[in-house]
């Protein structure tokens, strides 16, 4: 019962870990399913508007302004910021390179990261900064049947439902509404959308303020669990496999991919780290994803690969 | 005016198929190579400037040396095959501790057959020659995923390499012959009895590898194998229908540019370190050998010297800039405008010429070949 | 023979260039300062670099250098990354009229780097509080000074701290301390000697790895509640610590029982995790966060000036100070080789022998404005190390409070490891020890 009791809080918390990482891969799929942009970005992005809100939120507070005032204020402030490196990205950095094969804009979107990790540590600090939004103590569930109960932490499942709304929500976005349906156009070919009249620029920079908000409110909960800091762009690498295994075109697939992912690795790390070593969930991660890969070559929920000649 | 091949007649295929068929070309490639295996030693010998203090031969020229070597490699694997990889780190890895291992001697006890591989320790050569063929081997079986999984999802899978190299010469103790941190040192530099030590021999040393390996890249490259590797990178359904086997030109596109790969990466840590642990060869590592093959030029040996030179002098000038002027900026403040400068170069390059320098290179020539007239 | 004559008249300008510099040679001691300011390990790396700078500054506003000779020093990025703290080595070695007087790398892994060089170099390689453990042995190590404690010092320092809590070390018997640590050459550095200590005093020891750098760990704190450490130790590096501790807090692990290396006892450390970092310990690299009457100098000389590079707040901060007793020990021994060597700008080497003999009394230490910080420590050829003791400070929610004596390491246990591990070396690199009884 004991071995069982771990076995689940293992399990447990590992799909709730996994769910974190696809708010980050969550914003890698947006952009890359409407403009074909792997955007290496992302992470930075995270950690652009940790900063942004931690630091406005702090300056308010410091000055007297209410508590849940200057949260909302501070994300809207944050907000303002996605939007404007949005905008900046779109214009001087994407835009230009339209039409380009998907290894340069790859390349350009890590051009991009280096200007935002810049940009955003002169402006707002590189120290470490606090931010408390979520509690971050944990349930003990089923204390009765296993001893010590099974741990569950509660920023996890404030994760989860975030990620969960989200998730819900940007479906909507894509299936009902006019700019999701034109992001969609333009995701399947480009001078089709533009010769029925959607402009480019507008759609991707919807999709990239998208993004930033995505970038937001993962900042939100992973702020809160290391302290908003530089660190938090390394999470890009733990996004990717999630990524990979969803597939890069795949809304929910983020979401599935994050689930095995999470609990693949952490299971790993408890029960196959002792024998070999322990530290292996990094690869391990990425193996599974391979693993998976060499099954279904686009990710279990990506868009078929069909090729011409 | 200068720039011009008329009159320059071919008249035997070979001379046709030559390497470098202008004659001004060559020229300027013997000038360089000379002036790269005389003249900066002689420069270096008597304090000349740029090279008055070992700086610019021990901080400069060697490690752009080594990654230009290294670009090659990966160059040969993304430009010329059309593989993405983002595991380029843990070849140079592999290189690097195979290398040592072989310099120190292999005991590898093999208990379930009763026995024990045991190779004596090997001179430096051979040692960072089979550090490179080691990393071709693995190269081959990471390479495999390849005939199955395409562009940016093999991009991503690469890394699986990554971390699980990271993950083992860390962990793995047989690897750094059980030290107690996990890091471990250089053998002695020695060459057929002759030690190399001072920053002009190191630097010399790094300058023979790197020509040798350059001249049979471009040799592969325009052959029957480079024509291969570029079959399947334009369209690979296209070359097997053609007849190319996708499985022999991708895996040996995987080996040869890991056994460069892992070369440079013996000699990085060699000659250049001279102690190291895996975090010399993390991920940053592998994403700054492909900007170096992106931003030079994908598809071109020069490219890969350009890129090289770029992506590593870039950050080392932005950095002393302000200390040459005099500006009064704080350290913090130049190492955020560094990355800052630095991404928006990238960004204005790709922009710019998202073909990189060789084609820029290229442009550059077509124009003095008219020069002065416009057309 | 054109040649020869071009590289003849090249040489002949070459000359000229170098010989400009030394005319205008200057009474300045240069020292080179390899810091992160950016990147992952910025948070620490820049409170320590502020500290540098401000006591070197202190120094010559308040006294016009040493004895007259002014200091110079220029910072260098390195990011914490092996190669770019190679390039800053070779880039700042050579400046100033006598050149580099010592280098600090503030990283394991460009320490590894850069003890191949140094020694070609001569160029003293300072690890205060970190480094190689064995470069303790002077006579294998002649360039490398770990000051005020290696790592096996601050392992034997944490288990006989462990021990006192259980009331007395017989208890250690059949207990389990688990080790959490970063996974490189910095966190696997204590491992040997907490083996050897395992085995003396009859606990059981586990190693738990986190990888670089550590911003998931979850499953690490999985394991550890369901193993029940009695003890945790931390050797941890920015963002890992306070990931651990927040961590630990959500498994319920008491953050009394969490027990972290000087490098994981600062600030930026536990404020993040905010009310779960109460009660959580750390080893003192002997000084804490305090402030001692040289801080009140610093203010006084350097800040009152305007030439200070931090906010006043963080004056006296664990790192920054750990930054400024790094540069006074720096300076120190530059007076100390300046007694021999005549007081102008001195080499590497001069310097190196400065460390060697270096020898800070009670005394001194007060008369400098350390008392408190810093008990008194004497170097030898054959103990790079000087002192190894150790404090331990625990975090009540707004500052760190030492919360015990002074240890001091047991060096019965790491010694012969010490002589083990550096003779291995020795002969790997066929270095012959110097014979310690005849130097002077």
């Amino acid at each position: 019962m004991v071995v069982f009791g771990q076995f689940l809080e293992v399990l447990i918390g590992g799909l709730l870990a996994g769910v974190l990482y696809s708010l980050v891969a969550l914003g890698f799929v947006l952009i890359f399913k409407a403009s074909g942009v792997f955007n290496f970005a992302q992470g930075a992005m995270v950690l652009l508007a940790g900063l942004a809100l931690v630091r406005s939120l702090d300056f308010m507070v410091a000055r007297g302004v209410p508590v849940w005032a200057a949260i909302v204020l501070g994300l809207v402030f944050a907000g303002l910021i996605m939007a404007i490196s949005a905008w900046l990205i779109e214009r001087f950095v994407v835009g230009p390179l339209v039409n380009q094969d998907g290894l340069t804009l790859f390349m350009s979107t890590i051009g991009a990261t280096f200007i935002i990790e810049g940009a955003a540590q002169l402006i707002f600090g590189s120290d470490v900064y606090p931010l408390r939004l979520f509690p971050t103590d944990a349930w003990f569930l089923f204390e009765s049947a296993f001893p010590g109960g099974i741990l569950v932490n509660k920023l996890d499942v404030w994760g989860g439902l975030i990620a969960g709304i989200l998730v819900t929500g940007l479906a909507i976005f894509f299936q009902k509404t006019k700019t999701g349906r034109a992001l969609r156009a333009v995701a399947d070919d480009h001078a089709a959308a533009q010769s029925v009249g959607i402009p480019i620029s507008w759609i991707w920079f919807v999709v990239w303020l998208v993004a930033g908000l995505v970038a937001l409110v993962a900042a939100t909960v992973w702020g809160t669990k290391l302290g908003v800091q530089f660190s938090i762009t390394f999470l890009a690498l733990k996004a990717l496999p999630v990524l990979i295994i969803g597939g890069f075109t795949s809304v929910p697939g983020a979401i599935v991919g994050g689930l095995l992912i999470g609990a693949g690795e952490k299971l790993a790390e408890v029960y196959l780290g002792p024998f070999i070593g322990g530290g292996i969930e990094y690869w391990f991660a990425y193996v599974l994803a391979l693993a998976v890969l060499l099954a279904r070559p686009q990710g279990l929920f990506g868009e078929r690969i069909i090729e011409r000649i | 005016m200068l720039y011009r091949e008329a009159g320059q007649f071919k008249t035997t295929y070979s001379a046709d198929m030559a390497i470098f068929p202008i004659r001004q070309d060559r020229v300027a490639l013997i000038l360089l190579l000379l002036f790269a295996f005389i003249g900066v030693p002689v420069m270096a010998t008597f304090h000349i400037w740029p090279l008055g203090s070992d700086y610019m031969l021990r901080a400069i020229l060697i490690p752009f040396l080594i990654l230009a070597l290294a670009a090659i490699g990966v160059n040969i694997l993304v430009g010329y095959c059309g593989q993405i990889s983002l595991g380029s780190g843990a070849f140079m890895a592999i290189g690097a501790y195979s290398a040592y291992k072989f310099s120190t001697g292999v005991h590898l006890p093999l208990a379930w057959l009763g026995t024990a591989l045991a190779i004596p320790p090997l001179p430096v050569l051979p040692s960072i020659l089979l550090g490179g063929l080691m990393a071709a081997v693995v190269g081959i079986l990471f390479g495999i995923p390849s005939l199955r999984i395409k562009g940016l999802y093999l991009a991503v899978a690469t890394l699986a390499a990554q971390f699980f190299f990271d993950w083992v010469f860390i962990r793995v103790k047989w690897f750094t012959n059980y030290a107690p941190s996990g890091s471990v040192s250089a053998p002695e530099l020695n060459f057929f009895g002759l030690t190399v030590n001072t920053s002009i021999e190191r630097y010399l040393l790094c300058l023979i590898f790197v020509t040798l390996f350059a001249f049979v890249a471009k040799n592969l490259v325009r052959g029957n194998l480079g024509r291969q590797w570029m079959a399947i990178r334009d369209m690979d359904i296209a070359a097997e229908l053609m007849g190319i086997r996708p499985f022999y030109a991708k895996l040996t596109a995987f080996a040869v540019s890991s056994f460069m790969v892992g070369v440079a990466g013996a000699l990085w840590a060699f000659v250049y370190l001279g102690a190291w642990e895996p975090l010399a060869f993390d991920i940053n590592r592998s994403f700054q050998l492909l900007f170096m093959v992106i931003i030079g030029g994908l598809g071109s040996i020069l490219g890969s010297f350009l890129g090289a030179a770029f992506i590593l002098i870039l950050p080392i000038m932005l950095d002393q800039v302000p200390h040459a002027i005099g500006v009064p900026i704080s350290v913090e403040t130049v190492s955020h405008l560094v990355f800052i400068v630095t991404g928006a170069l990238i960004c204005y390059l790709l922009i710019v010429e998202p073909h990189g320098f060789a084609k820029l290179w290229s442009i550059g020539k077509e124009k003095l070949r008219l020069w002065p007239y416009p057309y | 023979m054109i040649r020869k004559t071009l590289a003849l008249a090249a040489a002949a300008i070459g000359m000229t260039a170098i010989a400009e510099p030394v005319l205008a040679q200057q009474n300045e001691q240069f020292i080179p300062l390899l810091v992160y300011r950016s990147g992952a390990y910025a948070v620490n790396g820049v409170p320590y670099a502020n500290g540098v700078v401000d006591y070197y500054n202190l120094v010559n506003e308040r006294d016009g250098g040493v004895n007259g000779v002014k200091l110079t020093f220029e910072e260098c990025e390195t990011a914490y990354a092996t190669d770019k703290g190679v390039e800053c080595y070779e880039r700042l070695k050579g400046k100033g009229p006598t050149g580099a007087a010592y280098v600090n790398p503030l990283s394991t892994g460009i320490t590894f780097a850069l003890t191949e060089k140094t020694l070609a170099d001569k160029i003293p390689i300072i690890t205060m509080g970190y480094g190689r453990a064995d470069s303790k042995n002077g006579s294998v190590f002649t360039w490398n000074f770990p000051l005020l404690g290696t790592y096996w010092s601050a392992a034997d320092i944490a288990i006989q701290h462990v021990a006192r809590e259980m009331g007395g070390a017989d208890k250690l018997k059949g207990k389990k301390i688990s080790l959490v640590y970063h996974d490189s050459p910095y966190g696997k550095e204590p491992i040997p000697a907490l083996q050897v200590l395992a085995q003396k005093h009859g606990f059981e020891f586990t190693p738990v790895p986190v990888t670089h750098p550590g911003v998931e760990q979850k499953s690490q704190w999985l394991a550890i509640r369901q193993n029940r450490p009695d003890y945790v130790l931390l050797w941890g590096w920015g963002v890992m610590n306070g990931t651990a501790i927040r961590e630990a807090a959500a498994v319920a692990y008491p953050r009394d029982k969490m027990l972290g290396v000087w490098w994981s006892g600062a600030e930026p450390d536990v404020t993040p995790a905010g009310a779960e970092s109460v009660g959580y310990k750390a080893l003192m690299l002997q000084h804490g966060a305090q402030r001692t009457p040289v801080h009140a100098d610093i203010e006084k000389h350097v800040y009152a000036k305007g030439k200070g590079i931090t906010e006043k707040d963080k004056i006296g901060e664990v790192l920054y100070n750990r930054g400024v007793v790094n540069a006074m020990l720096g300076v120190e021994a530059i007076r100390t080789a300046q007694s021999k060597f005549g007081k102008k700008p001195l080499t590497g080497e001069q310097v190196r022998w400065g460390y060697e003999n270096l020898n800070l009394s009670a005394e001194r230490l007060k008369e400098l404005g350390f008392e408190g910080m810093l008990r008194p420590i004497k170097i030898t050829c054959a103990d790079h190390e000087g002192a190894r003791d150790g404090r331990v400070q625990q975090w009540d929610g707004k500052a760190w409070k030492i919360i015990s004596d002074w240890y001091t390491a047991n060096q019965e246990t790491t010694e012969p490891l010490v002589k083990d591990v550096s003779a291995k070396y020795a002969a790997e690199k066929k270095i012959t020890p110097r014979d310690c009884a005849k130097e002077s």
